[in-house]
C-alpha cells in the first residue's frame, strides 16, 4: 500500500520535450512508472523515446487517460502550466519548478484547491512509491518498498535519509518531497493524514527545516491524531537569522521559524528529533519496538 | 532582498502614501546641507539592514547645525551589529502624538496575504506580538483581491473615525505596493499620528520576494552591494546560493537543506562551518569549479568538505570539476570528498585516477575533514 501514487497511476509530464522534462520522463518509465504521454504545446504529434507528444494537458488526459502530472516547465510558465493542469480535471498535479513568485503561488494555491486538485510543491522532487511508481526526480536505486512513510521540504536531504532507511533495511511506502517554498500545495499536516490512514505504513519520518511554523503544527496534529510513530529531523540548527539558506522558505525571521523551536515542539509532541540523519533508522525501529 | 529605509520610503512615497520629507545623505556635510534644505528640527537615521539600530544610537535627533554635525558624524563612524553605517537617512522631525502599526506580510499557514494592525507600534513588533500579542490585530486578504470594506472594519478597531479613512487609504496603497512589487513584507513602524491630526510612515520597511525579482527589473537597482560579501556576490553572479559563516570548513554542497544538515552536522561533531553553499541540482562541472575559487578566498579556511548526493546532478560532474580546479589552481586546503548517488562509481574511478578517495557516508566525511581541519 501507499499514498497518492501505485504502479497503476497514469502519469503525465509537462514540459516533456525540455531538458529536464524529457530526461526525468524516460527515468520515471525506466522506474516502472505507467508516463502515458507529454504535453508541449507547438509539439503535439511528436514523440519522446516513445512517448506520444500533446498539444494540451486536456488532450493528452482525454486520449490517455492520465490521473497525475508532473510539471517541468520554466518558473515563468509554472502558473499557466498549473492552471492548465487543474482546468483538465486531473486530480494530482506536482510541480518540481523552483523559482515561482510567493505571492503568484498564493494565487495558484486557492485556484486549484477550488477545483478539486491535489498539487505537491513547487520546488520539489516530486514523489515516489518505492518499487511501483516515481513521479518525480530522486535517484530510484535508493529506495526500497517497506512501510516507512517520508515527508520532507528538501530533495537531496530526503535522498541522505532515505538511503540511511534502506541501508537500515526500513523500506518505504511513499516519499513525499512537499518542496522548499514558503507557499506550497500541500504540507505536512494532510501527508500525515493520508500516511495515518494508509494501512501499508508504519511509521513516518518528518524531514523539516528551519522557516515557518509548518513543523510547530505538524507537532500538535501529531501528538492530538497519530497513533503511528513519527521520527523528525530539523535542518538549519546553525544558519543565522535573517539570511535566506537556499530554499525560499528556509529563513528565520523576527525570532520565528528557529531549529530549536522546532525541536522543541516535536520533543513536547513525544517525537524524537534526530541529531544526525544516520540515526533515523534506530530510532524508528525503537519505538516500532523492534530490535 | 531586503531594502533599506529610504528606498523602502521612496517605493511608499511612489505609491502615494505621505512620507516626511528627507535625504540621504553620507557625511556630516552632506547631512548639514540636508537639515539647512529641510529646516530644524531633524532626525539622522542611520541606514542599515539589521534591526536593533534605534538601542545601538543609530536614530539622533538634532537641533541646531552644530548638533547635526556632530551627531551625524556620530553616527557614520557607528558599527551596528558588526555593519559599518555609510548613510544616513535625514529627516525633518515630526511633531508625534501617537504611534500606530500597519504591515502586510504572507501567512504560509493559511496561504494568504494578511494585513497587521496595532495601536502599539513605534516598538518591534515581533516583541510586541510575545510580549502582549492581544494588541495585533490582523485580517486575511482575500487572494482574488482586498475586501475593502473588512479592512475598514479592521482598522476602525484600531483607529479613531477621524483617522480611519487616511488609515485605510494608506493600507489600500500599501497592499497594491506589496502585489505590484512582489514583497514578502511591507512595514510602516511607526505610522505616526502627528499634533495636526495627519498620518505619515515615519518609518518603511520593505522585503522583497527574491523570486519576483526577475519580474521587476527596476528593483534590481536597489539591490545594496555592501550589505553583502565579496564571496555571497560572485556566488550570486555563478547562480550558486551562498551565505558566509563564521567558522573555518568550507562547504559545497548539492542542495539546501542537506547544505543545512551538513552545517550542522559539522557544529555537532565540534567544528564550526564556514559557510552555505548550495551548487544547485544539474550541477555541471564549472559550478564546481566556481564553488571552490569562491571558497579558496577565505584566508580562515583550514579545510573543504564537497557533500554530493547525486540526482540529478551526477558525480562524474562533480568530479570533474574537482579535478579541473586541481588543475587550474593549487589546491592547497585538505579536501575531503562525500559522493554517492546517481554515476557515483564514474565519478570515484576519476577522482581515484588522481589519487583521491570519494567516500561514501557523510558522518564520516565529516568526522574526517574536521581531522584534516586539525591536522
Amino acid at each position: 500500500m501507499s499514498i497518492l501514487i501505485g504502479a497503476d497511476t497514469r502519469v503525465i509530464v509537462q514540459g516533456i520535450t525540455g531538458r529536464d522534462g524529457s530526461f526525468h520522463a524516460l527515468s520515471m518509465r525506466e522506474y516502472g512508472t505507467r508516463v502515458v504521454g507529454g504535453v508541449t504545446p507547438g509539439k503535439g504529434g511528436q514523440d519522446v523515446q516513445g512517448i506520444p507528444v500533446f498539444e494540451s494537458v486536456k488532450e493528452a488526459v482525454a486520449e490517455t487517460g492520465a490521473e497525475a502530472s508532473v510539471i517541468f516547465v520554466p518558473a515563468r510558465s509554472a502558473t499557466a502550466a498549473l492552471r492548465e493542469a487543474a482546468e483538465a480535471g486531473l486530480p494530482l498535479v506536482v510541480c518540481i519548478t523552483e523559482g515561482i513568485p510567493v505571492l503568484e503561488m498564493l494565487a495558484n494555491y486557492h485556484y486549484v484547491r477550488e477545483r478539486g486538485v491535489r498539487l505537491i510543491g513547487p520546488n520539489c522532487p516530486g514523489l515516489i512509491t518505492p518499487g511501483q511508481a516515481k513521479a518525480g526526480i530522486m535517484p530510484g536505486p535508493i529506495h526500497m518498498p517497506g512501510g516507512v512513510g517520508v515527508i520532507s521540504r528538501s530533495g537531496t536531504l530526503t535522498y541522505e535519509v532515505v538511503y540511511n532507511l534502506t541501508r537500515g533495511g526500513l523500506g518505504q511506502s511513499t516519499c513525499v518531497g512537499i518542496g522548499g517554498d514558503p507557499v506550497v500545495g500541500t504540507g505536512y499536516l494532510e501527508l500525515l493524514e493520508m500516511f495515518e490512514r494508509d494501512p501499508g505504513t508504519r511509521a513516518v519520518v518528518l524531514i523539516g527545516e528551519i522557516g515557518g511554523e509548518e513543523e510547530e503544527l505538524a507537532a500538535g496534529y501529531i501528538r492530538s491524531s497519530m497513533s503511528k510513530p513519527v521520527v523528525a529531523f530539523i535542518s538549519g540548527r546553525t544558519a543565522p537569522p535573517g539570511k535566506r539558506m537556499g530554499h525560499a522558505g528556509a529563513i528565520i525571521s523576527g525570532g520565528k521559524g528557529t531549529a530549536e523551536a522546532k525541536v522543541r515542539a516535536f520533543q513536547q509532541a513525544g517525537v524524537q528529533v534526530a541529531d544526525r540523519p544516520d540515526q533515523i533508522p534506530a530510532l524508528i525501529r525503537r519505538r516500532l519496538g523492534e530490535p | 532582498m531586503k531594502l533599506y529605509e529610504h528606498q523602502a520610503r521612496d517605493l511608499l512615497s511612489a505609491a502615494g502614501i505621505p512620507v516626511p520629507p528627507g535625504k540621504v545623505a553620507q557625511s556630516p556635510e552632506e547631512a548639514l546641507g540636508a537639515a539647512r534644505e529641510l529646516g530644524l528640527p531633524v532626525m539622522l537615521k542611520a541606514q542599515v539592514l539589521v534591526g536593533g539600530r534605534g538601542k545601538a544610537g543609530g536614530v539622533k535627533q538634532a537641533r541646531t547645525l552644530e548638533e547635526v554635525r556632530a551627531r551625524a558624524r556620530e553616527i557614520l563612524s557607528l558599527r551596528i551589529k558588526e555593519v559599518p553605517v555609510r548613510r544616513l537617512l535625514v529627516v525633518k522631525a515630526a511633531d508625534i502624538r501617537r504611534e500606530y502599526y500597519l504591515g502586510l506580510t504572507v501567512d504560509r499557514t493559511a496561504r494568504k496575504a494578511v494585513a497587521i494592525v496595532s495601536a502599539s507600534g513605534g516598538v518591534d513588533i515581533e516583541e510586541l506580538a510575545v510580549r502582549e500579542p492581544q494588541a495585533i490585530l490582523t485580517a486575511h486578504i482575500d487572494p482574488r483581491g482586498p475586501d475593502q470594506a473588512e479592512l475598514g472594519r479592521l482598522l476602525a478597531r484600531v483607529f479613531p473615525p477621524a483617522q480611519a479613512p487616511a488609515a485605510l487609504r494608506t493600507l489600500s496603497a500599501l497592499y497594491e505596493l506589496f502585489r505590484a512589487k512582489d514583497a514578502s513584507l511591507v512595514e510602516i513602524n511607526p505610522y505616526a499620528e502627528l499634533s495636526d491630526g495627519s498620518l505619515l510612515a515615519v518609518d518603511a520597511k520593505v522585503i522583497l520576494d527574491d523570486n519576483g525579482l526577475a519580474r521587476h527589473p527596476e528593483l534590481e537597482a536597489y539591490r545594496n552591494a555592501e550589505e553583502y560579501s565579496a564571496e555571497e556576490t560572485a556566488a550570486r553572479a555563478a547562480g550558486l546560493s551562498f551565505v558566509s559563516l563564521e567558522g573555518d570548513i568550507g562547504c559545497i554542497v548539492n542542495g539546501a537543506g542537506l547544505a543545512m544538515a551538513t552545517m550542522d552536522q559539522i557544529k555537532l561533531f565540534g567544528g564550526a562551518p564556514a559557510n552555505f553553499l548550495d551548487v544547485g541540482g544539474s550541477s555541471s562541472p564549472e559550478k564546481v569549479l566556481t564553488a571552490l575559487n569562491i571558497l579558496r578566498g577565505n584566508p580562515r579556511l583550514k579545510a573543504i568538505l564537497i557533500n554530493i548526493f547525486g540526482g540529478i546532478t551526477r558525480c562524474d560532474d562533480i568530479a570533474r570539476g574537482i579535478l579541473i580546479a586541481r588543475r587550474q589552481a593549487d589546491l592547497r586546503l585538505p579536501l575531503v570528498i562525500r559522493l554517492i548517488g546517481t554515476n557515483q562509481k564514474e565519478g570515484a574511478a576519476l577522482l581515484a585516477g588522481e589519487g583521491l578517495t570519494a567516500l561514501e557516508d557523510m558522518s564520516e566525511a565529516v568526522r574526517k575533514v574536521l581531522e584534516e581541519s586539525r591536522a
